[in-house]
């Protein structure tokens, strides 16, 4: 048996354009082992979940090589359905099914799988075992979508958004389960677009930027590829001239760079009880007071603006956003 | 074992969805029992209608009235199956003045006001049909009264035989109608309902046999046709003694083919639209040319002569005429062959287009 569970070499897909083609994936090269807690990880339209449909067999490339647990889409499909599991964004299942129903349904494509109330128990939805569809919270139909796509107690389970508009609480019961499946030494690939899921859950990364793979490896790593391991921000009171500039403050003590944020500006730092003190005896000079300052750690979100010059999701670009960083923030 | 046959757990499923939906079990079961209820009886055979006139009040006014009564004494009566068919006339008296005002403001549509014991005037507006009926009804039985005799001898025979009236044209119209609603609702907008709340994609994610899906699907269909036509069937032999005078294992063939041909039309308006308005834009298209000409409620003969082969050609024109055939007139199945054979070619060829066409995301 092969030890890689996925492997996908110059993987391309173009749609039709208005103006020409569009590339939705443009050349990605990935190899998944066994066992690996593997993310996509990327703005919305970065091509994540066309290459997920890719591997799921959902969608087809316009060239380019996929292997899954050593099998092609062309030649074993349906024993490679028998041995992943998926969840989509957003699927609604029907209304007036119990959850119970929905899982026995769902085990009935598979030649092996797992009982439906074993299922249940591993997504804590036994409790909800014969309730309506529509009952459900957010939360919980989410849940039931996981343990429809481990019913069949697949090898690999691609999740596509799993948390997207669930509340934190919610958030980190599936964390939970999407652990304890990879624990069990299954193979787990999911995109998504917020940063701390991905540091939090996945043994490696792959930074997804407009069909491209902009960065792959271990999250610490990623972040180690900054140099620093500190974020300072900061903004000053007063009109917007040089001070408000990034570039006034890339030479200070264990700066490694420095970069304009919604309202201020954010410094990545190496040392920051050598840099905060630089930093405000620059500004004493130049007699700004500060309006805000907080430090907190690197985040995979430092390392895509710092690899684009964007933000991973689309309202921080925007200046009004109120802040939301999602990093482990400590205000001093 | 049913727990792990994909066929027996889709197939299950289409049985709870609709089950579980009051509103939907109503639409398909109640709605049509209404219509045929409220249609059957706004369109029941009634007697005659009675004629009204008022009669001037006088001293020659008596002797009318008296030949009124006489008349109405027969007109309402029931002898051996036999109706008198002339109606009954309501005679009000009035004084002279009161009559032609009342003649004039329409609540009486004849005075008949007597000149002496042999002869009388009738006043009305001939443009009005029931003041001349009512003058025809009234002159008749009054010169009949005078001694007038019929010299050719004639006879009335009011036809309301089970099989011939209004509710028995309905009943097979209302089969044939849930057999294509069925179709067309139960799997066209079903599966674009599925395709937006992108559950198709998420069975192909799976191995389930594709098959399956769509075996479970017409299995269902076809399961919900024996209430559908039981409902119907029993309405109208219980409530309005309507026959059955072919095979109604006959009737039920049909009625499976008819709804097979539906499925098809019903796949192929659902094989790729992406929106439920779409799908339903669509079913509408399909379903209003049919409303309209394939003779659910009135014949489709009275279309003009031209419009005949493209109304032959429709599937519920041959479902529907099948069943009246069969049910009404107690054809075998070599008279509703040819339709049989009409339905079945729109099955194989819709499901083949379908299948050609599908899109499960």
């Amino acid at each position: 048996m092969s030890e890689c569970a996925i492997r996908v070499k110059d993987l391309r897909k173009e749609y039709p354009g208005r103006s020409g083609p569009v590339k939705a994936v443009n050349g990605i090269d990935l190899e998944i082992a066994r066992g690996e807690c593997f993310g996509l990880l990327g703005p919305n339209g970065a091509g994540k979940t066309t290459t997920v449909e890719i591997l799921e067999g959902l969608n087809q490339p316009t060239s380019g090589e996929v292997e899954v647990l050593g099998m092609t889409w062309a030649r074993n499909a349906s024993a490679i359905r028998q041995r992943i599991g998926v969840t989509l964004q957003e699927t609604r299942f029907p209304d007036k099914e119990t959850v119970h129903e929905v899982v026995t349904v769902f085990r009935s494509f598979y030649h092996k799988g797992l009982e439906p109330d074993s299922v249940l128990a591993r997504v804590s939805l036994e409790s909800k075992a014969s309730a309506y569809v529509e009952q459900l919270s957010g939360g919980q139909q989410q849940r039931l979508a996981v343990a429809v796509a481990l019913v069949g107690d697949p090898d690999i389970v691609f999740l596509d958004e799993p948390t997207t508009g669930l509340d934190p609480q919610s958030r980190r019961q599936l964390w939970e389960v999407i652990r304890e499946f990879r624990d069990r030494g299954r193979t787990v690939v999911l995109t998504t677009h917020y940063m701390d899921e991905a540091e939090r859950l996945c043994d490696r990364v792959a930074i997804v930027d407009q069909g491209e793979v902009i960065a792959l490896g271990p999250p610490a790593e990623l972040i180690a590829r900054m140099g620093g391991e500190h974020i300072v921000e900061f903004a000053v009171e007063g009109p917007a001239d040089e001070t408000t500039l990034p570039e006034s403050f890339r030479d200070l003590d264990s700066v490694l760079a420095s970069r304009a944020e919604s309202d201020g500006i954010a410094l990545t730092v190496a040392e920051p009880h050598r840099a905060i003190p630089a930093l405000l005896d620059e500004l004493d000079r130049r007699a700004r007071p500060l309006a805000r300052l907080t430090t907190r750690h690197v985040s995979l979100e430092d390392v895509f603006v710092s690899l684009t010059g964007r933000h991973l999701r689309d309202d921080e670009t925007n200046a009004d956003a109120p802040p939301t960083r999602r990093g482990r923030r400590r205000a001093l | 074992m049913l727990e792990s046959s994909p066929l027996a757990q889709l197939y299950f499923v289409r049985l709870r969805d609709f089950y579980r939906q009051p509103a939907r079990v109503f639409w398909v079961y109640g709605f049509p029992t209404l219509l045929a209820i409220a249609l059957g009886f706004a369109f029941r055979n009634r007697p005659p209608a009675p004629v009204q006139a008022d009669l001037v009040a006088g001293e020659h006014s008596n002797a009318i009235k008296i030949v009124v009564a006489n008349h109405n004494a027969i007109a309402g009566r029931v002898t051996k199956g036999q109706v008198s068919l002339a109606p009954v006339i309501e005679l009000a008296e009035h004084p002279r003045a009161e009559a032609i005002n009342r003649l004039k403001t329409g609540k009486t549509p004849l005075v008949i006001e007597p000149e002496d014991a042999e002869s009388w005037t009738y006043r009305y507006d001939p443009t009005r049909p029931e003041a001349a009926a009512a003058r025809q009804v009234v002159d008749e039985v009054l010169q009949e009264a005078a001694g007038r005799t019929n010299p050719r001898g004639t006879r009335d025979i009011a036809v309301d035989d089970p099989g011939s009236r209004y509710i028995d044209f309905l009943i097979p119209g209302l089969i044939g109608m849930n057999a294509m609603g069925g179709g067309l609702w139960g799997i066209g907008f079903l599966l674009v309902n599925f395709r937006v709340a992108k559950l198709l994609k998420r069975f192909v994610a799976t191995p389930m046999p594709r098959r399956d899906f769509l075996l479970a699907l017409l299995g269902a269909r076809l399961t919900f046709i024996l209430p559908d036509l039981a409902v119907l069937l029993l309405l109208g032999t219980l409530m309005f003694g309507m026959p059955i005078r072919g095979s109604l294992l006959l009737v039920l063939g049909i009625d499976m083919i008819g709804a097979l041909a539906f499925a098809g039309i019903g796949l192929l308006v659902g094989s790729r639209a992406t929106t439920t308005e779409a799908v339903s834009g669509l079913m509408n298209l399909v379903m209003l040319p049919m409303w309209i000409f394939s003779g659910v409620f009135f014949s489709s003969e009275r279309f003009p002569a031209a419009m005949q082969p493209f109304i032959q050609a429709l599937p519920l024109t041959q479902l529907v005429s099948a069943l009246r055939q069969v049910m009404l007139e107690g054809a075998g199945l070599v008279q509703v062959a040819p339709a049989i054979g009409i339905l079945a070619a729109w099955a194989i060829v819709t499901f083949t287009l379908a299948l050609k066409m599908f899109r499960w995301s």
